[in-house]
């Protein structure tokens, strides 16, 4: 429950909600003017996170050389390569296959599904279990533009908006002529998306959406696709090798330049192994747990950008890595859930985020990074509330969803949120949600074109990790659309490929040992180790003590 | 964690340690020193990796939950259980029906409920479970999808079956069928995909992406919003 000192904002709230609720009643969720062009400009360069001074550095190696891009994204790739031709033989293959999909989040399990469908031998490793992924946390929703009043044309024009018109066309293009056909295969899957009596979609707006476009499984939507993936993907093991446990930690090339398979550590058995692979995808999510700018994230355990990491050091260029998706939502208390989303849902059923004083400041529906940037204004400003730590947080009116619909409203359509709360005996029916925007989304990352291809043959990229897509700021309900959309893409573009014929030369690791002479020539500390594979949490005063501390690049 | 936290006493997996109040068992494992690798995943409560029996002091009952959303208390003894052995049998959706029988071919364990309800005390997120599988023994495949829609996954409930039932995969294979075969068919939807089929908005797509930014940008922001 939040504490006694924290009353007297509540009342506040309290006391200007039956206004509130007048004005959403007469106007809908158009509460508050929507920010126009320079309006959305003012607020992002003065309290958007990456608009900070500090926020970026000149990246010296590599493909991007010479680019800005954020700072802990430069600490991982200006780092040292694990894997040397060295320490390892080459000519010694633990594994042989057609397709290796790196990655089993939706995107993987997409992949895995398409390239399975058309018989090629596939491999999906993941360094945790299958599914474990951001994927399947996601809450709100899902977008395609299926409905009376909308079409991909609309569709378009939000995903390119909300991109600041960043975006490459041909992605854009591919993600909203796709969306229908996504809703019905994964359908066809059996994935129970809310529906009305006659069958017809249950659809609500999302941030920058110009329509109700955002389709959903309760606020479990994530969980909803992804599970099923899952569960088919398990259902063809006579296709698809599955290796759970097993990170891959570089990506091994051929003498032609080709991708030819990829280093694999399982991170049990502390032991390395060596596949082969004819096409590669990569679809190993993002970068939340790097922690950029000390932000507190939404993101799952292993989403720590092994796959730009990997992708760049064989020569796969970087796009709009210079941006973080911040969700204006995260929670700040109770403690024990700092940083955790709150979806974006909640606001699309009509909560309304309100100062201390309990006064609407902003249209609930901005693009992401608008809509962030306007909490940290009222923070930064004195008009936040201060948690029992000292964080800064502004409330999500979450009571008005049930004035503005009835009883019942929450249960039904936010379960996962009200039973959040409900364990640290918050009753979000009852009282506002305390809020402050958390590091959510990486939304850039390798560069590919509509087939999923990197300028490297035979590396495609699908899901978080790739970049082009969304630009530089994504909408919400369009992550769970490009996994699907460019995910099965890659699958089958992957599997196309060999078909037509791959053949392989000699494999080699020539391409890291010749980052890891560049990474020296920087004169980076050699305690520098990249990719990342797990985020440690272990406090100071005990890792201090830990044997792997005092050896560089050791694997727990 | 503020640095001068109170702190409490507890077993991990049967080892004293101390530990910060306040923490979760997952904030509580980390600090005592443990790089997480099973039993670890999203640590938000969707993923069901972190499945945990614990006993509180003071108390017989030996329960479950989740690492990352269970707070530690003084004297509570914690083992995780990251997976939970399970019958997972292998289907092809296209070839099942969406009834009783489906269940009576690849789970004929389901009918050995007893309807002793431990599955439902041991869901860590309050569902039904007695219920849902009830519902499946019934043929009534709409009601278990609905009750078990929130499931996990963490396997909690398998543990503590005295049927040995493997719930979640049911209830897994329940939903599938039901968003399969028994959900109704979005009208609009089907109408859209024979528009994207026929070319209906190929010209306009095509005239968005090669539109100079000056005149995009003054499209996007004129446009109508009409949500609700």
């Amino acid at each position: 429950m939040y504490p006694e000192y924290m009353q007297e904002s509540i009342k506040k709230v309290e006391k200007t909600r039956p206004k509130r609720l007048e004005i959403a009643r007469k106007y809908g969720k158009k509460v508050f003017d929507a920010m126009g062009e320079k309006e959305r400009e003012d607020v992002l360069n003065t309290y958007h996170p990456d608009y900070k001074a500090d926020a970026l550095k000149e990246l010296r190696i590599g493909p991007n050389k010479g680019e800005k891009l954020i700072n802990e994204v430069v600490n991982i790739l200006e780092a040292y390569p694990r894997n040397l031709s060295a320490t390892f033989d080459l000519s010694k293959v633990d594994y042989e296959t057609d397709v290796l999909v790196i990655g089993a989040g939706s995107a993987g399990l997409s992949a895995a599904l398409e390239a399975a469908r058309l018989d090629v031998k596939t491999m999906l490793v993941t360094k945790l279990r299958l599914g474990d992924s951001n994927s399947m946390m996601a809450q709100g929703g899902i977008q395609a533009a299926d409905q009376e009043d909308d079409n991909p044309r609309l569709h378009y024009l939000d995903v390119i908006g909300g991109g600041h018109f960043d975006n490459k066309p041909e992605l854009v293009e591919a993600l909203v002529m796709d969306g229908p056909k996504s809703i019905k295969w994964l359908e066809e899957l059996g994935v129970m998306f809310d529906k009305k009596e006659d069958g017809s979609m249950m659809v609500k707006p999302g941030g920058g959406t110009c329509r109700n476009r955002m389709h959903s499984t309760r606020d479990y939507t994530g969980a909803g696709i992804c599970r099923v993936l899952r569960d088919e993907v398990q259902n063809k093991p006579d296709k698809i090798d599955i290796l759970e446990y097993t990170a891959a930690t570089e990506l091994i090339m051929d003498d032609k330049g080709q991708v030819a398979g990829a280093i694999l550590y399982h991170i049990e058995l502390k032991e390395y192994f060596i596949v082969k692979a004819k096409s590669v995808i990569m679809a190993t999510g993002g970068f939340g747990r790097l922690h950029i700018r000390n932000f507190e994230t939404t993101n799952h355990y292993g989403a720590t950008a092994d796959g730009l990491v990997m992708g760049y050091r064989a020569g796969a260029n970087l796009l709009f890595m210079d941006s973080v998706q911040y969700h204006p939502t995260g929670a700040v208390f109770p403690e024990q859930i700092v940083g955790f989303l709150c979806t974006e849902k909640i606001r699309g059923l009509g909560a309304q985020p309100v100062n201390y004083d309990g006064e609407l400041f902003v249209f609930p529906l901005e693009p992401r990074d608008v809509e962030a940037s306007a909490f940290i204004c009222e923070c930064e400003n004195g008009r936040g509330v201060t948690t029992p730590s000292g964080l800064k947080g502004i409330w999500l009116d979450s009571p008005l969803i049930e004035e503005l619909s009835g009883e019942g409203t929450i249960e039904k359509n936010l379960p996962a949120m009200l039973r959040q709360f409900q364990r640290f005996d918050i009753d979000i029916r009852k009282y506002p949600m305390l809020v402050y925007p958390t590091l959510h989304y990486q939304n850039g990352g390798l560069e590919i074109n509509e087939k999923t291809e990197t300028s490297i043959p035979g590396l495609y990229v699908a899901g978080e990790s790739s970049g082009g897509v969304h630009g530089r700021n994504r909408l919400m309900g369009n992550s769970q659309l490009d996994i699907i959309v460019f995910g099965r893409r890659s699958g089958i573009f992957a599997a196309k490929r060999v078909k037509k014929g791959v053949q392989l030369g000699k494999l080699t690791l020539e391409h890291v040992d010749n980052y890891a002479k560049e990474v020296e020539k920087l004169g980076i500390d050699k305690s520098q180790v990249s990719p990342m594979i797990l985020p440690d949490y272990i406090p100071d005063h005990v890792k201090a003590k830990q044997l792997t501390t005092n050896y560089y690049g050791t694997l727990f | 964690m503020a640095e001068k936290q109170k702190m409490i006493k507890v077993y991990l997996t049967g080892e004293l340690f101390e530990v910060p109040e306040g923490s979760t068992i997952m904030m509580a494992l980390e600090y005592a020193g443990f790089q997480l690798k099973q039993g670890v995943g999203c640590r938000e409560g969707y993923c069901g990796a972190c499945a945990t029996v614990y006993r509180e002091k003071g108390d017989y009952k030996l329960k479950g939950g989740l690492a990352c959303q269970t707070v530690v208390s003084e004297g509570m003894a914690i083992t995780q259980i990251p997976s939970v052995p399970a019958e997972k049998p292998i289907y092809d959706l296209n070839d099942l029906t969406p009834d009783v029988g489906t269940f009576t071919k690849l789970f004929p364990s389901v009918f050995r409920c007893v309807s002793c309800n431990s599955c439902t005390k041991a869901c860590p997120q309050d569902i039904e479970v007695m219920d849902y599988i009830q519902a499946i023994i019934r043929g009534d495949l709409a009601k278990a999808a609905d009750i078990s829609f929130d499931c996990i996954r963490c396997g909690l409930c398998a543990m503590r079956c005295p049927a040995e039932i493997v719930q979640y995969n049911n209830a897994t294979l329940a939903r599938r069928l039901y968003g399969k075969y028994l959900a109704k068919k979005s009208p609009e939807l089907e109408k859209r995909l024979e528009e994207i089929k026929s070319g209906k908005y190929d010209k306009e797509i095509k005239e968005l992406k090669e539109m100079p930014h000056d005149e995009l940008s003054k499209i996007y922001y004129k446009r109508e919003i009409k949500i609700s």
